[in-house]
């Protein structure tokens, strides 16, 4: 592998250097530029109090963090539900049997019905509803419980809709040679269609995940105190919004590291399908 | 084929980018228009001025940085107009039917009394609205004084101006009949009460406070999440100052004020005053008005006709 480099590699050496040199200059005149401006605004040592106050940090973020457990909790919980009722759902559109189009209609019917309805109306519905028709006992009555239920069904309609267009995204052809091999259309869906349709899906899905890592913290409006909550309070107290920013932080060190994996999956997936990237 | 899902996802996004752009001109448009709704008001500048005739020496004119003294009650944002902002909603029985401009209702007819003594009568008052929390915050203001049963707090005047009291309220419980709460008698039986209490109210901190139960309380954006959440069984008990839990009884069936704490308990009393702009010029007209209504008995007189009487509820000791 180390014999000598051709023309063509030296070439696409010296053009990725090239590359590299600019990028690195002109971020670091931009981020010299933000940080020698910035400042210099007349209304930055306002902004500067007002949301980056080392004191209010100091005070609210052991606090913060406290709260931001339940939002990982509730993360937890949610994220293996979503990926089953959602899969549930997604095969429920792809059935091809006539018999079974009640099941067809119900999941069409779900997926466009739960997308059109914002998640905050879904956990005040479901998070307030539910419990209030009084048929579950005290401890069932938890927001916690069906404020996830809440994201659990907006979150599946998404997902179900990206299992199916990676199930359509699979060619007919390998679902006819299944066929003809003698497997059974189950068969042909679950050891040829799926594993073909989640390695194309991985990458949105990651996409999603990010997404509802923060619309956990929309269960808050309905009692439980999470972290966006708790940096709401904190901001009251101080009159000041760097709990905000301390909560993104927070967030930020959890949803950097997704996003980061996403992009790895996508980047792999491009060179495992061949496709150059062009510039 | 596979290369063109993947594409997708970027391209989707630039479009919705461009899309993007001109929403926020029309958003801006709508706002600008907005903005100008106001300016029907009629300068009745005759009316302005009436009361607090010391204040014929100061200084007219300088909207900021002069409180204390009397103050100018001509120093509104907009001359010869006084804006009083409230809640959105406002919520009985402060504001009846969410309309202040009628005065009925215990702070909207203060509010309407407090301008009347300032010299602001009929179209020279301008409604306007405000949420709890954006008020209370550094920055300017939209309004000239607001009331939505602000509690006086030191903290809460480090960011702005807040007038003399214009009611004194104990903080009281809302419970459902058998519930955890009902037969409190000193706040050491309520440890293992689940609460609920709208954020950033003084009904919170006394919560945290004075009463620190074991498990954490709820909290909502205002009271409708309280009451929604006592209707769902998810608390025991929701915390609010007493005029406002007397209604909320009114409107759940089966529940009652089970227990209301003394004004001093936990060190401060709740009292409800006006939120000025920091530095307010208006700040001392407020007070003075204020002064007068309550040294003439009118505002118990408002008090009378629009607040239930708040003795029965049961008094819980704060040990």
């Amino acid at each position: 592998m180390t014999a000598a480099p051709t023309r063509r590699a030296a070439y696409e050496r010296a053009q990725r250097r090239r590359a590299a040199i600019i990028a690195t200059a002109s971020t670091i005149i931009v981020v010299t530029a933000l940080i020698v401006l910035v400042p210099r605004a007349s209304g930055w040592e306002k902004v500067r109090q007002a949301f980056f106050d080392g004191d209010v940090f100091t005070d609210s973020f052991p606090r913060l963090i406290e709260a931001f457990w339940l939002d990982v909790k509730i993360l937890l919980w949610s994220t293996p539900l979503i990926l089953i009722v959602s899969l549930l759902v997604a095969l429920a559109r792809s059935v091809r049997s006539p018999a079974l189009f009640p099941v067809k209609a119900f999941a069409v019917v779900y997926t466009d019905v739960m997308r059109g309805i914002p998640v905050i109306l879904l956990i005040f519905l479901i998070g307030f509803g539910v419990p209030g028709l009084r048929i579950v006992s005290r401890t069932w009555s938890d927001p916690v419980i069906w404020g996830t239920v809440a994201l659990v069904l907006s979150y599946s309609a998404y997902v179900a809709e990206i299992i199916r267009g990676g199930i359509d995204g699979v060619h007919e052809s390998q679902r006819a040679a299944a066929r003809s091999l003698g497997m059974t259309s189950h068969q042909a869906m679950n050891t040829v269609v799926l594993p073909q349709a989640f390695r194309n899906i991985v990458p949105p899905m990651m996409n999603s995940f990010v997404s509802l890592q923060k619309d956990v913290a929309l269960v808050s409006v309905i009692g439980p105190v999470e972290i966006l909550r708790q940096a709401g309070i904190d901001k009251s107290k101080f009159a000041n919004f760097t709990p905000y920013v301390a909560a993104s932080l927070i967030f930020l060190a959890i949803t950097i590291p997704c996003t980061r994996l996403a992009d790895h999956l996508l980047a792999r997936e491009r060179r495992r399908t061949g496709a150059t990237t062009i510039s | 084929m596979r290369r063109s899902a993947n594409l997708s996802i970027p391209a989707r996004s630039a479009r919705f980018g461009r899309r993007l752009v001109p929403a926020l001109a029309v958003g801006a448009l709508v706002l600008a228009a907005c903005g100008s709704d106001d300016d029907s008001a009629d300068t009745a500048d005759t009316t302005a001025g009436s009361i607090a005739p010391a204040d014929s020496t100061a200084a007219a004119g300088s909207t900021a940085g002069s409180t204390g003294g009397a103050g100018d009650c001509n120093a509104t944002l907009e001359a010869g107009t006084l804006t009083i902002a409230t809640g959105d909603p406002a919520f009985s029985p402060w504001v009846i039917d969410d309309a202040p401009e009628t005065g009925k209702g215990f702070e909207a007819a203060v509010a309407l009394a407090v301008a009347k003594e300032m010299g602001y009568e009929g179209d020279a008052v301008v409604w306007t609205r405000t949420t709890f929390d954006e008020a209370i915050q550094p920055g300017p203001k939209t309004f000239d004084m607001n009331l939505q049963q602000y509690s006086i707090t030191p903290e809460r005047q480090e960011n702005v101006d807040m007038s003399l009291p214009y009611y004194t309220s104990n903080q009281a419980m809302v419970g459902l009949d058998g519930s955890a709460a009902a037969d409190a008698t000193t706040v050491a039986d309520l440890k293992d009460v689940k609460f609920g209490a709208q954020a950033g109210t003084t009904s919170l901190d006394f919560i945290n406070d004075v009463i620190k139960p074991t498990t954490e309380p709820f909290v909502y954006d205002d009271n409708t999440g309280a009451k929604a959440a006592l209707e769902a069984n998810q608390i025991d008990a929701a915390v609010f100052d007493l005029p406002t839990a007397l209604f909320v009884t009114t409107e759940i069936d089966g529940s009652s004020v089970v227990g209301q704490f003394p004004a001093s308990a936990g060190g401060t009393t709740d009292q409800f005053g006006f939120v000025l702009d920091k530095g307010s010029a208006l700040t001392g007209c407020v007070d003075a008005a204020i002064t007068t209504l309550t040294d003439s008995g009118e505002l118990d007189a408002i008090q009378q006709e629009w607040l239930s009487d708040t003795t029965g509820a049961p008094v819980i000791a704060v040990d």
